[in-house]
């Protein structure tokens, strides 16, 4: 750990303030900044502890949503009773996330922005683009099991490894953010994470000096609302595959199937085809079939994760299956 | 004094079994329990000692060659650092297990990447570890270093060998037979506190707080290394936060603490990382394992085959010892085994969680089920079939032997479904259901053993050895032990341990404590009760204590007439090893569910039946049980080492993506002990027990998935990509 200077914000504009310079953080729960920092990949010169900002709060919008404070905890929202009663599947997939006292800690924007759990960038003894541009990606011909199968690109094979931000992809929920002119924008989720590209240090849309305030979710729209996460052990591991779905029925048919995905990507993948291909047909496994197709279309392995292939067409059958049987 | 007793013969008078205490056996807490959950017992690293610095190991960050420059320069003027030792002494790989003496020193010829090549020591633990990042090192890189097994030619391992009648003879000849080969990934101990030392020398003499389960051949490793007469070095490990093999032998931690304590003339205290502790201690070596077995048509073997690949460092002498129960569990009069060591340079293979048959077990008990249903038979009937007699290798008559009566038992208290039935034969929803069994053993090992029990003139006793307690409950029944043999309740009975100024017990490994300690222990209060019953006037083996009083009414504390009673108990093994195989046996029963579109597994409930010799304190005895299931299931479905291809660097170096199992992947777990009394296995007729609950049982489970979904994996652990990749499509 390098040394740094801690400063604690009072009020947005001095959270905003402080993380200007260069290498300057904000820190909430530090859940994964604090674990980066210890293994030197993230080595800030000034922390801001943004905790005592007041951006905790979770409260209804005019427009019948709800809007969740950038530092309520993962535990505050997944049991608050409007997540509970009208987005059930962001509930259901913070709780499918870490354990129960990482979730006391973890808040809202953390997790956004919590960076890929590839071995190689863990490492700073290894070469890692994302961590070290230009080093190399260590991952590529190495040990790649988690890693991801669409939207890579030769630099950068990493994940986001979150399950939060795929329930709130599916929700179509935005992103608020503040800068360091003050001035404030609203981004998709779907539009918050970046593919790697040929600029894989780059995870998300924040420009530095850049602070996330809240998260919105638009009025809720009910349906069945599902997340399925596979993984190699029952709790506590990252999603080797998952799926947020939120899929309504009528007559037979589908009249929605919002789908985003995790475990697959650098983001939180949403591909609006799928929902397209679903919509007005009754659930059938040819159909099911076709929104896999859609979402594998340009699917491509690296040998170990090359499973995450027929692993996430199994899992969407599942998922499917599942929500059409209830939504029925 | 000292009472020295070697068993060369069976003991079948049971001795334990006269006394009147009545707390042999008894499930109590453990008595360090309430200290443990509440914080207060102190752990290695968390001593109060003044003026302590603190050091980092820096780690090779190439796989092998020479440490050429280290720029000490480069950190010495960083805020509060005092030194880089870089000293020739430093050990760069942990001991062995019963090594008794140092390591591989000389830190700058570097074998795997990771390796420990230098200590920075600072004020503080921050300071340290950031100039331990930003020290500046040159190597000499010795490029193309073998990494994975088949790399190389791997080494046989002669004492291993067997070949008897003819197998490939018998294979051809036999009514049924399978021919298959089975992977195992590598394991780490993953035990909670990591390595940690704080190493103290006062110009002569040297105390180190460890994180250590041998002390007996630690302290031995330790003065070796550092070049110090035993007698002045001190080590301590008063609790430990678990070990699985990873604290057999001494570490770099203690030697690198040891030897900067000596050169600043401070304290030094060195905590591993928990990527250091992945990295640089000891690793369970991956295994190949091919089984050829040959049945005639009643399901009995003509045949058995079992050779095995592992492997380790050059210089390492330590090979997985996967056929260790495979000679004696099965019949079979032509044999074939073989196990071979390549040698490649990832980190150090050594002692995990029941070295040899963790992985041994599973691999053997997938090959018997593939065989029974080859035949058609009940598994649990072919493993009854093939009981031998006497060991089908040596000849050996076996000590005690429970596998039958673990088997029927076992079976009847799961429910066992004896068949016969085809596999994919219950699904309840997305999941298939089904269940799986196998046997389980492992060797029973004793060493020599002392303790020293003092009865105190006020009628209470005191035990101290340099035993340690890693979890197990060792401090609990040797207080039982000494409390049955002298009438006292074990509250009045204080153990101390994990002091090299206490007599050298056995240490903690290979199940081995209780037995080997105990033994000590119980040797002592022999001695002890022979002086009382003289003085009570009573022959020893006539003189009933209990609550500190003789059957005839004198108090201890009469007889003891004031003044303290020693007697130092020194067990040995003795001829006996030679003249039996001793062995605990079991079986597992397993109930598993696996997700016909994910290939998840899932385990519903698991039940263990053991027989291991005499049961000390059934609440502990059920603990270890549980533990070693547990450890079934993540050997089964989750825990691997994964190796970087290029490099050999351990990748999965922390506990979020080294996947030992959590709650929710563990079930309730039965246990049913079925005891016995071995009179070969140790005069109080215990055997090893903690392992024995993870020799065998991932089988049950792998062997379950094939029932219910029809998915036959050669591979542990079975995660759902090879779930998938072999699940038959619905
Ligand atoms: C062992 C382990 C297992 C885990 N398992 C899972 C899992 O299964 N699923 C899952 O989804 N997550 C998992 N997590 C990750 C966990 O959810 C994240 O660590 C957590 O959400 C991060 O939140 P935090 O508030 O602690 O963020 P911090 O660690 O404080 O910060 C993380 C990053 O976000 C930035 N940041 C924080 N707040 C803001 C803000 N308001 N504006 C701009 N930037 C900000 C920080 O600068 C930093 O870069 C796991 C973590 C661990 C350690
Ligand atoms: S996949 Fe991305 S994060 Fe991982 S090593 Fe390659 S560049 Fe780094």
């Amino acid at each position: 750990m390098r040394p740094f200077q801690y400063d604690r914000a009072r009020t947005l504009t001095d959270a905003v303030q402080i993380t200007q310079g260069e290498d300057a953080m904000a820190i909430a729960g530090g859940t994964n900044l604090l674990d980066l920092m210890k293994l030197q990949v993230e080595t800030p010169g000034k922390l801001a502890d943004i905790n005592r900002v007041g951006l905790g709060e979770i409260a209804d919008t005019d427009g019948g949503g709800l809007r969740i404070g950038a530092l309520a905890t993962n535990t505050a929202t997944a049991v608050h009773p409007r997540v509970r009663a009208d987005y059930p599947v962001l509930s259901r997939a913070i709780l499918a996330g870490a354990t129960q006292q990482l979730r006391n800690k973890a808040t809202t924007g953390g997790n956004l922005c919590q960076r890929t759990r590839c071995y190689y960038f863990m490492n700073i003894d290894q070469p890692c683009n994302k961590r070290e541009p230009g080093s190399g990606c260590g991952a590529l011909d190495g040990i790649a099991k988690l890693h991801a199968v669409l939207g890579a690109s030769g630099e950068c094979i990493a994940t986001y490894p979150g399950d939060m931000a795929v329930a709130l992809s599916a929700l179509d929920a935005s992103v608020e953010i503040t800068g360091s002119d003050g001035m404030e924008r609203t981004i998709p989720v779907r539009d918050f994470h970046c593919l790697p590209g040929d600029t894989p240090w780059r995870d998300n849309v924040l420009e530095p000096g850049e602070i996330i305030t809240a998260v919105t979710l638009p009025a809720p729209v009910g349906g069945t609302q599902l997340y399925r996460k596979v993984r190699e052990r029952s709790s506590y591991a990252f999603a080797l595959v998952s799926v947020a779905a939120i899929v309504e029925m009528q007559d037979g048919v589908f009249t929605r199937a919002d789908l985003s995905f995790g475990g697959l990507a650098h983001k939180p993948w949403h591909d609006p085809r799928i929902a397209q291909a679903l919509v007005g047909n009754a659930p059938s496994a040819q159909l099911f079939d076709r929104a896999a197709d859609i979402l594998l279309e340009e699917a491509q392995g690296h040998g170990e994760n090359d499973f995450k292939i027929p692993l996430a067409r199994r899992t969407l059958h599942a998922v499917l299956e599942q929500a059409s049987e209830n939504a029925a | 004094m000292s009472v020295h007793f070697k068993q060369d013969e069976p003991d079948t008078s049971n001795r334990l079994d006269d006394m009147k205490q009545g707390v042999i056996g008894a499930p109590l807490p453990r008595v360090e329990g309430m200290a443990k959950v509440t914080g207060t017992a102190p752990y290695a690293a968390e001593y109060p000692v003044e003026n302590c610095a603190e050091g980092v190991l820096v780690t090779s960050t190439i796989t092998r060659g020479e440490v050429t420059r280290i720029d000490k320069d480069s950190v010495l003027s960083m805020p509060g650092v005092i030194a880089v030792i870089d000293d020739e002494r430093l050990i760069t790989r942990p001991a062995q297990g019963t090594a008794n003496e140092a390591p591989q020193q000389k830190p700058k010829s570097v074998s795997y990447w990771g390796q420990p090549i230098a200590l920075v020591v600072a004020e503080t633990f921050e300071q340290a570890r950031d100039a331990a990042k930003h020290l500046k090192v040159e190597y000499r890189e010795d490029e193309g270093a073998p990494l994975s097994p088949d790399a190389v030619e791997p080494e046989e391992q002669e004492g291993e060998t067997v070949h008897q009648g003819d197998l490939a003879h018998a294979m051809a000849q036999a009514a049924h037979s399978v021919d298959v080969t089975f992977t195992t990934k590598g394991h780490s101990s993953a035990a909670m506190e990591p390595h940690a030392a704080i190493a103290q020398w006062d110009g002569e003499c040297l105390t180190v707080h460890a994180s250590l389960q041998m002390l007996n051949y630690n302290i031995t490793e330790l003065a070796d290394a550092v070049g110090l007469a035993e007698s002045k070095v001190r080590l301590i490990s008063r609790f430990v936060g678990g070990g699985f093999g990873s604290k057999l032998g001494i570490s770099e931690d203690v030697v690198s603490a040891s030897l900067a304590a000596m050169q600043l003339g401070r304290p030094v205290r060195v905590v591993l990382s928990r990527q250091q502790v992945l990295q640089c201690i000891m690793r369970r070596s991956e295994t190949t394992q091919r089984f050829r077995l040959a049945a005639d048509e009643n399901g009995r073997l003509t045949g058995f085959g079992h050779e095995a690949l592992v492997s380790n460092l050059p210089g390492e002498s330590f090979a997985e010892p996967v056929l260790q129960s495979s000679h004696f569990l099965y019949a079979g009069q032509n044999r074939e085994l073989m196990l071979k060591l390549a040698r490649i340079h990832r980190m150090t293979a050594g002692s995990v969680r029941a070295p040899g048959e963790a992985v041994g077990m599973p691999a053997l008990e997938g090959a018997m089920d593939v065989l029974a249903r080859k035949i058609g038979i009940d598994p649990v009937e072919l493993r009854l079939r093939n009981i031998p007699e006497d060991n089908p290798e040596e000849g050996l008559p076996f000590s005690s032997h429970k596998l039958a009566e673990c088997l029927r038992q076992g079976a009847e208290a799961f429910g066992w479904d004896p068949g016969p039935r085809k596999p994919r034969h219950t699904r309840e929803g997305e999941w298939w259901v089904g269940t799986g069994m196998a046997s389980a053993a492992r060797v029973h090992n004793v060493g020599e053993a002392r303790a020293r029990v003092t009865l105190k003139a006020d009628g209470t006793a005191l035990v101290e050895t340099d035993m340690t307690d890693i979890g197990t409950g060792t401090y609990t029944i040797l207080a039982q032990i000494a409390g049955e043999m002298l009438g006292l309740d074990p509250d009045k009975v204080l153990v101390e341990l994990g002091d090299t100024r206490h007599p050298r017990g056995s240490g903690s490994g290979g199940s081995w404590g209780a037995a080997s300690t105990g033994s000590a222990v119980y040797v002592a209060c022999t001695a002890l009760r022979e002086e009382l019953a003289r003085r009570a006037g009573i022959a020893e083996d006539e003189l009933d204590l209990s609550n500190g009083r003789t059957q005839t009414g004198q108090t201890l504390t009469d007889l003891l007439g004031g003044k303290d009673m020693a007697r130092e108990g020194h067990y040995e093994p003795g001829d006996i090893a030679a003249d039996f195989t001793a062995s605990g046996f079991g079986a597992f029963f397993a109930q598993v569910r696996v997700n016909r579109f994910t290939g998840e597994t899932r385990v519903d409930r698991m039940l263990g039946a053991f027989g291991f010799g005499r049961v000390l304190n059934h609440k502990t005895a059920r603990s270890q049980c549980i533990g070693g299931i547990t450890w079934s299931i993540g050997a089964a479905l989750t825990e691997a080492l994964e190796f970087d291809p290029r490099d050999g660097h351990l990748v999965n170096c922390d506990l979020a993506e080294y996947h030992v199992p959590v709650n929710r992947d563990v079930p309730d777990l039965e246990v049913l002990m079925v005891e016995e009394r071995d009179p070969a296995a140790s005069p109080i007729q215990a055997k090893g027990i903690g392992e024995l609950g993870m020799c065998g049982g991932a089988a049950a489970i792998g062997n379950a998935i094939f029932d219910a979904s029809g998915a036959r994996i050669f591979d542990y652990p079975m995660t759902p990509d090879r779930v998938l990749a072999t699940m038959p499509v619905d």
